[in-house]
């Protein structure tokens, strides 16, 4: 990557805090792996008065404490925080991010698990069977985590099963419900309202506040589902609970 | 030491100042509404600022004290009476081991802390221990309390409160309370006005809405309706619209993030706000004004006023100064009185 790829990224301001850097306008593998470097680098590099980052599909945001980087109010806080980030930004290109393998994700489709399995088959004119084959197929990209805790934006869907969403919303998802929206598909790791079209249910633990990684994937993962049946699910949920 | 709960209230949280460092994986950061006056709660007994709290909304609750406890009220009037006779707030109180303080609908403000020398017992999770009350986790047991809930405190090992409770125990012989006579300079932050202007800078998205938009979201007045909450307060006032529609990616939105969906009715995101959002942002409240629009009641008028991103800095770091002087002013206090 050259510095002339980072030069049209842009900057603004959200609120006093944070700072959102813009890489493109359009979603892609090359600008989520410009963010990824970014990302890997503020890892490696932690720096006083800034607190955190939100990498988003074209975006990532870096959120700073304006009391500190002021000084207690010498500088102005926004000055400071632009020249910082134009400094991670001009060494983030040399980052090098590692391929990750990626993280298999056991699903039961179908059934009371996928309630609108047969929905997606019709809506798309094709079997059921067509639909768990479409879908475990494509190896994903985990663009960001966003919506609930460990809730990930997956890439890479096959248009062939995109369905809009439920015209009415349930008012309650079972965790480790896997749905498609659009285009897009996600799994909902805690129990929530939400409009997705629900064709299967993993019995992995997405995301768990008391585990050193509460969030199982992370922005930057690859993904991949796996079809299991009911009695492998159930067995899997027996072993996680242990 | 402990606090039993015997009515919980509207809405009564444990906040600290917020989960941070776990946005990217989702989890909202949460926290004290006002943390302005949540803060002041915590210098008052002499806490270190971050320390939990309690945070009761609109009606707060009724809660027995075991023992003899060192507290702090600040943030909304909620007429609070301990044993039926008024306690004054922003200063400290020394609660008496068998009385009761009770608590009425809020006068002014929406939002009361309650900060407990040397702070309550809960578990920190994720580096916090702010409720996160959709995930239900951190708090007491990750939820709002309930009535006959048991909160064990802390006991107190800062010189300044220990000494502080000492005199002021000497005291309350004979009293069911007792609180020192000063009172700290009131600064424009406690004082919570019928209908506030809170100002606001333009959004990333602002270019985007039609010129009716953009002028009418300065000049009209929004209603803070009844649908607001931790995650967002919802507006009803002048219809906002985009010049032509657009679909945008999600991203981050933050604290004070003012929002539109496609109905036109903007959304200000509070403290329990989502970390990421796909509606185009018109404006971001500013930081030094997000502890007044905390204590904004649902049913009241707001108006917004445009500042720069230099202004909205200048003024929240003039806050800051402010919150160091009263730090000082406080703890000059503690160990004179």
């Amino acid at each position: 990557m050259n510095r002339k790829e980072l030069l049209p990224i842009q900057l603004f301001p959200l609120g006093e805090k944070a700072v959102l850097l813009q890489f493109e306008e359009e979603v892609s593998e090359h600008t989520h792996a410009k963010i990824q470097a970014v990302a890997r680098y503020l890892d490696l590099h932690p720096t006083p008065g800034m607190i955190e980052y939100v990498p988003a599909y074209t975006t990532l945001t870096v959120y700073y404490d304006p009391w500190l980087l002021s000084e207690k109010g010498k500088i102005d806080p926004y000055d400071k925080i632009v020249t910082m980030l134009q400094e991670v930004l001009s060494k983030a290109k040399e980052q090098k991010t590692d391929k990750r393998t990626p993280v298999e994700i056991p699903v039961c489709y179908g059934g009371d698990f996928g309630p609108d399995l047969q929905e997606v088959a019709e809506y798309n004119n094709l079997s059921t069977e067509n639909v768990i084959e479409l879908h475990s197929k494509n190896t994903y990209l985990v663009h960001m985590i966003g919506f609930a805790p460990g809730f990930p934006y997956l890439g890479g869907m096959d248009k062939r099963i995109a369905t809009p969403r439920k015209k009415e919303p349930r008012t309650m998802i079972p965790k480790g419900s896997v749905g498609i929206a659009g285009e897009q598909t996600g799994i909902y790791p805690i129990e929530t309202p939400g409009g997705w079209q629900l064709i299967g249910r993993t019995p992995l633990v997405l995301f768990d506040p008391e585990r050193e990684q509460p969030s199982l994937l992370k922005a930057g993962d690859q993904v991949k589902f796996v079809p299991v049946s009911e009695k492998e699910f159930q067995k899997q949920v027996k072993q996680y609970e242990h | 030491m402990s606090i039993k709960v015997v009515k919980p209230g509207l809405l009564t949280t444990i906040q600290d100042l917020g989960r941070q460092g776990h946005q990217q994986e989702g989890v909202i950061v949460s926290g004290a509404m006002d943390t302005f006056a949540m803060r002041i709660a915590n210098l008052l007994v002499s806490n270190p600022e971050n320390t939990a709290t309690l945070e009761a909304t609109l009606q707060g609750p009724t809660l027995y004290f075991e023992q003899d406890q060192l507290i702090a009220l600040t943030g909304a009037d909620m007429a609070a009476s301990i044993n039926g006779k008024p306690v004054r707030m922003w200063r400290p109180l020394l609660v008496r081991g068998g009385s009761t303080l009770t608590f009425k609908t809020a006068r002014e403000g929406c939002r009361c802390y309650i900060a407990v020398s040397g702070g309550m017992n809960v578990p920190k999770v994720m580096g916090s221990a702010a409720t996160y009350l959709r995930a239900g986790f951190g708090g007491y047991h990750g939820r709002a309390l309930q009535a006959d809930d048991v909160i064990h405190c802390r006991k107190y090992n800062e010189t300044d409160a220990a000494a502080l409770s000492a005199r002021l125990s000497d005291e309350a012989i004979g009293e069911w309370f007792a609180q020192p006579n000063w009172t700290l300079e009131p600064q424009p932050y406690m004082v919570y006005e019928e209908q506030p202007v809170i100002r606001a800078m333009r959004g990333i998205e602002y270019e985007l809405f039609d010129e009716t938009s953009q002028e009418g979201f300065w000049q009209h007045i929004f209603q803070v309706t009844p649908q607001s909450d931790r995650m967002g307060y919802r507006l009803l006032g002048q219809m906002l619209q985009l010049q032509e529609p657009k679909e945008l990616l999600s991203s981050a939105v933050t604290f004070g993030t003012v929002q539109v969906p496609p109905q036109g009715m903007p959304i200000i995101l509070m403290a329990d706000h989502q970390t990421t959002g796909g509606y185009p942002r018109i404006a971001q409240v500013i930081a030094a004004d997000l502890p007044k629009l905390a204590q904004v009641q649902p049913g009241k008028n707001i108006q917004f006023k445009e500042v720069s991103l230099q202004e909205a800095n200048a003024f929240y770091l003039k806050q800051e100064m402010d919150l160091e002087q009263l730090k000082s002013a406080i703890s000059l206090k503690l160990n004179t009185t």
